[in-house]
């Protein structure tokens, strides 16, 4: 979080000086300032694009869709073909497409601007990146398609894990719910649930050997106040608080209070099935869920639910993972206006704020904004709290392949064939070797 | 008259009409060459030649030569050694039930049976089925919480209440055998019963009147006479299960600690996710390698059991 700030920070000042003149000419073709006042420029910008999104409960098929639609109103001569794939197969087909140029507009995770930026994959645009913006955005948002001073992409997709939890079970098993508030208390609360045989395992985490594992590691690193790479961008994650937090984990399992299967196959949507269900009491996950587990088509426990701001650690810390996504620009488009339209266009607050409800906008002011606030009060009340400290992954070129070794040891430790030190050690080792490499 | 033969054929090569009709030939198949040539040719030599560079993205550049090197940090890599003896496992023990398995369906398809075209065509039902869906039938069958091989042996009485199928490591990757195996043994089946049904009934009476009882006259007759089937069914089901990946990124995306991932899966994840292209470049020609040795092993195997055969 602290160095999101600073590179926020450097980049007002910078653009504050360099950005006046560039973006009083950009500001006319930004819808976010008005879509009458673009509208004539707008009409200028044709041709074909094509853009990859995530298929997901988020910004929907639909959401993406609609969007499009408008974009269409106003920029007539524009065509959009829209495709969608799981965000399993999302980095490789950014991959696997770029010597082909098949895509003008990718939708990229916070993890892969340095990747992606650093290989020139997708473009710099910093140069169109108006300073207003930069103030204009909450900083976690800003900071996901940053790397080294750079921008490559416009933040689209602002999300963090939140504490989901049943409030039916809670008043069944007597747990005062304001104890939820710290993960000393959650595992309390949880003992309780079992105590009660309200449910055999009150909860349900996304611990399959995958990225949402380490999601999840990572937001627990930060309530126990671990790092994950030191200054000099070595791993410490095998150390203190760190450890403590793989610790936590496997002792939740130990003690029977997480379900096993969560080691097994269980992703985010698996818990949020299983919450869905009743089958646990709590869990962490991204903002779609409130909507859907919420929602007494697909739900048991609609109305019998809330949520919390991530709970704090011994140290009272408790960033939320940054899971935030952005639209960027392929590096092989051939029609770069007509991809930056587009993507100004989705990312815009007006755009952004009509389908609040599926996912949080990235700008600011749309959390007093009444018509984002009427959406989800319920959300937005702890998004306001949880956006605002949030832990980055490293932004490192080689993250995926770091990421996969510390998955595996991670996994051991889960599931008892390492001790948290012994896994965190051997994946603080192999994690070096892939940086140094 | 074979000399006749041969001399109107030497006057035909040497006439202008089998040169024309040989350019004619050459035009006609050359747009296939070309396709061929393009989409299979060139990638295999394309691949071959990447493995000595370290590539590190997808996009064309200038990318150090490093000679051996990927291949040498291939065996050199303690992952590398844990995947291909999870491939290893995989290949042998799915290959060995589903040629187990496929026979003895084969022998009851075979055998006069009632509805015989109807039990025939339903045996395709699993091997017509997309690996996808199949991986994510599997995973639900195995599922912990509402599993139905859980709730079978719940109803049965013996427990497995709860039991994470796709828990622990080597559990796992025995569970997305098992999964395998019911997918792939239809293929088995029908070349078995092809091979069943090309085999003359003459012999099985000949033997009876010699006074063969139907085990030996399985071993003597219709092993033998199927060697030929079961080759050509084991190295295609060899070569597929040796690099089996869209089963294992369906079910266990190689996981819980890496206990289910294979060497497809290791590669791809290092070619593509991690964009090691001349790593995975190399690991592919090392895939390749692997195959040739085990089928050169079969056909070896093999063909010294049908000579036994026919001595």
């Amino acid at each position: 979080m602290e160095n999101e700030e600073s590179i926020t920070d450097r980049q007002v000042s910078r653009r504050a000086i360099l950005g006046a003149g560039a973006a009083a000419g950009l500001v006319t073709m930004m819808p976010t300032e008005g879509y009458a006042a673009g509208f004539s420029k707008a009409a200028n910008v044709k041709g074909t694009i094509s853009a990859l999104f995530m298929k997901q409960a988020g910004y929907s098929d639909t959401d993406v869709a609609k969007m499009t639609a408008d974009f269409k109103k106003v920029y007539p001569n524009v065509t959009v073909k829209t495709e969608f794939v799981a965000y399993e197969a999302l980095h490789d087909k950014i991959v696997t497409s770029a010597l082909a140029h098949t895509y003008d507009v990718v939708l990229i995770d916070v993890i892969w601007p340095a990747e992606f930026g650093s290989k020139k994959m997708v473009v710099d645009i910093t140069n169109r990146w108006p300073a207003s913006w930069t103030n204009d955005m909450l900083g976690g948002a800003v900071a996901t398609a940053v790397y080294n001073k750079h921008y490559y992409g416009i933040p689209w997709i602002l999300d963090t894990k939140y504490f989901f939890y049943n409030t039916e079970h809670m008043a069944k098993a007597k747990v005062d719910e304001a104890s939820l508030d710290t993960w000393d208390g959650v595992m309390k609360a949880a003992s309780a649930i079992k105590k009660a045989g309200l449910v055999k395992y009150p909860l349900a985490w996304s611990w399959t050997q995958s990225e949402s594992m380490l999601c999840d590691y990572m937001q627990l690193l930060g309530a126990f106040g671990g790092q994950f790479l030191d200054a000099s961008g070595k791993p410490a994650f095998n150390k203190g608080g760190g450890v403590q937090a793989l610790e936590f984990m496997r002792k939740s399992i130990v003690d029977g209070l997480t379900d096993p299967v969560s080691t097994a196959t269980a992703a985010e949507d698996d818990v949020r099935k299983m919450f869905s269900a009743g089958q646990i009491s709590m869990g962490l996950n991204w903002t779609y869920m409130w909507a859907m587990a919420n929602d007494p088509k697909q739900s048991k426990v609609a109305g019998k639910m809330k949520v919390l701001q991530t709970p704090a650690g011994p140290g009272g810390k408790r960033p939320g993972i940054n899971g935030s996504m952005a639209l960027s620009m392929s590096s092989g488009t051939k029609n770069p206006e007509a991809a930056w339209a587009y993507m100004s266009f989705l990312t815009s607050q007006k755009e952004q704020n009509a389908v609040a409800m599926d996912s949080l906008p990235v700008w600011k002011s749309s959390y007093t904004d009444p018509v984002v606030v009427k959406t989800s009060p319920a959300v937005v009340a702890q998004a306001k709290k949880e956006l605002n400290d949030m832990i980055l992954r490293p932004q490192v070129t080689k993250y995926n392949a770091m990421s996969l070794v510390i998955q595996a040891e991670v996994s051991k430790a889960l599931i008892g064939q390492k001790t948290p030190q012994k896994a965190l050690d051997d994946a603080a080792t192999k994690a070096a070797a892939v940086l140094n490499a | 008259m074979i000399e006749e033969k041969r001399n109107v054929l030497e006057r035909f090569k040497s006439s202008g009409r089998f040169r024309g009709e040989g350019i004619l030939a050459f035009a006609l198949i050359l747009p296939s060459l070309l396709v061929v040539g393009w989409i299979i040719l060139y990638p295999i030599l394309r691949t071959f030649w990447m493995s000595f560079f370290d590539i590190e993205s997808p996009l064309p550049g200038s990318y150090p030569f490093v000679g051996l090197h990927n291949y040498f940090a291939a065996f050199k890599s303690s992952d590398f050694r844990m995947v291909t003896e999870h491939s290893l496992y995989f290949t042998f023990v799915s290959t060995f039930f589903e040629l187990t398995l496929g026979i003895l369906i084969a022998l009851l398809l075979n055998s006069p049976l009632k509805f015989r075209g109807f039990w025939r065509s339903i045996v395709v039902i699993p091997w017509a089925l997309p690996t996808i869906v199949n991986g994510a039938l599997w995973k639900w069958i195995y599922n912990g919480n509402y599993g139905v091989l859980n709730e079978l042996l719940h109803v049965f009485h013996l427990g497995g209440q709860g039991h994470n199928w796709l828990g622990s490591p080597f559990e796992a990757l025995n569970m997305v055998i098992i999964a395998d195996i019911w997918k792939n043994t239809s293929l088995v089946v029908f070349f078995i019963l092809a091979g069943l049904q090309t085999i003359p009934s003459d012999l099985y009476e000949a033997a009876k009147v010699d006074g063969s009882t139907p085990i030996k006259s399985f071993w003597n007759i219709t092993i033998p006479l199927l060697v030929p089937s079961i080759m050509v069914v084991v190295i295609l089901r060899t070569i597929d299960a040796f690099k089996v990946f869209d089963i294992i990124y369906i079910m266990t995306k190689g996981g819980p600690a890496s206990g289910t991932q294979t060497i497809s899966f290791y590669t791809y994840q290092q070619t593509f996710s991690n964009e090691y292209f001349g790593y995975g470049s190399a690991l592919a020609y090392l895939i390749v390698i692997f195959t040739l040795v085990i089928a050169w092993f079969y056909i070896k195997l093999l063909r010294q059991g049908t000579l036994e055969g026919v001595s």
